[in-house]
């Protein structure tokens, strides 16, 4: 069976790059930036996922189907996240009903 | 369907011997279809591991942002340079893996033995620096549940209840991708196991290749607990 076969070289190179950026992801929290700091932590997470995905896990080989079921569990996963913090994010938005207000606020989080 | 009449009363075994290498299951048309097959069956389980860890981590992020000064004090109290260790340990066998998988494509017995090996070592001392780190938190009385004393972490005052939220959610998170771990290193000692017997070939290495799938899983989702859990914390404080 043939079947895609990555070089050793290639291995060895997305694994230094993995590397480097595990140290460039720890070298960086150490650097006050406010709240970029979650942002460029999770977007070297996200590189360093899809180094893994496309070259380690061989989805850059793999036919159109792998790729859309591989698409399917981050998208299904997106949804989770966005309709879940798209609620928690913007219930404070809109003030509580006529009369409501004692029943909700003696409820809410502090 | 001649030919399935003709030799319908033949043994299974028989009938099909000479059709096709005994890799090949014989519902499958070619050797190809029979990887894809398997390679896809292991993603699909995969999606729905990304929703299982998915659960915890949009949990994460919501009680994060409620209590954020709180995970923050809880980040500060972990140990980074433990963390730092444990990516590039499974990195490393991430690495290992793929070079297993390498072997194994290229009919490499001996070298796809030593991968595998080395990769089952990797994922033991991951497993060993987690235990040093669980051991500390369980010195220091932070364990949530079972001996959380805040006092003792926090000696001046402070937002206890939250940090004791955040640890809940570094032990579970954790000890679930440990238990990930644990489940890997059987499935690679089946895997070294049918390599020493000489199972896999150029034609036939379907089970290294979607054992590695699980594997690289597992360090991808530590590749996102390291910098949630251990860095974004304000670490500059």
């Amino acid at each position: 069976m043939s079947g895609h076969v990555v070089s050793m070289r290639l291995y060895l190179g997305i694994f230094l790059a993995l590397l480097f950026l595990t140290g460039l992801t720890t070298a960086v929290a150490y650097i006050d930036m406010g709240w970029m700091n979650t942002v460029v932590a999770l977007v070297i997470a996200f590189i360093k996922m899809m180094l893994v995905i496309l070259f380690f896990m061989h989805v850059k080989y793999s036919s159109g189907l792998i790729r859309i079921v591989v698409l399917a569990g981050f998208f299904w996963l997106a949804i989770m996240l966005t309709f879940t913090m798209a609620d928690e994010l913007t219930r404070q938005w809109t003030g509580s009903p006529h009369g409501w207000g004692p029943a909700i606020s003696s409820s809410q989080k502090p | 369907m001649s030919e399935t009449a003709s030799s319908g009363l033949l043994p299974h075994a028989e009938r099909h011997h000479e059709a096709h290498p005994p890799e090949l299951r014989h519902h499958f048309e070619t050797e190809e279809q029979q990887h894809e097959t398997s390679t896809l069956g292991m993603w699909v389980f995969l999606a729905t591991e990304i929703l299982f860890f998915g659960g915890l981590f949009t949990a994460y992020t919501i009680y994060r942002s409620f209590y954020l000064p709180g995970f923050e004090a809880g980040s500060h109290l972990l140990n980074i340079k433990a963390g730092a260790a444990n990516t590039a340990v499974l990195i490393g066998s991430s690495f290992t893996m793929a070079s297993a998988v390498h072997a194994a494509q290229t009919g490499k017995r001996k070298m796809l033995i030593i991968c595998l090996i080395l990769t089952m070592l990797l994922g033991c001392v991951f497993l060993g620096i987690k235990y040093t780190e669980y051991a500390e938190h369980w010195h220091e009385h932070q364990v949530p549940g079972l001996n959380w004393d805040g006092a003792a972490t926090f000696p001046n005052s402070a937002p206890n209840g939250s940090v004791e939220l955040f640890f809940c959610f570094y032990f579970f998170m954790t000890a679930l991708h440990a238990t990930h771990m644990i489940i890997g290193l059987g499935i690679m000692t089946v895997m070294l196991i049918f390599s020493w017997k000489g199972r896999f070939s150029e034609k036939y290495f379907s089970p290294i290749e979607i054992s590695g799938l699980y594997w690289h899983f597992v360090d991808i989702v530590w590749i996102f607990l390291f910098p949630l859990l251990y860095l974004i914390g304000g670490r500059y404080h």
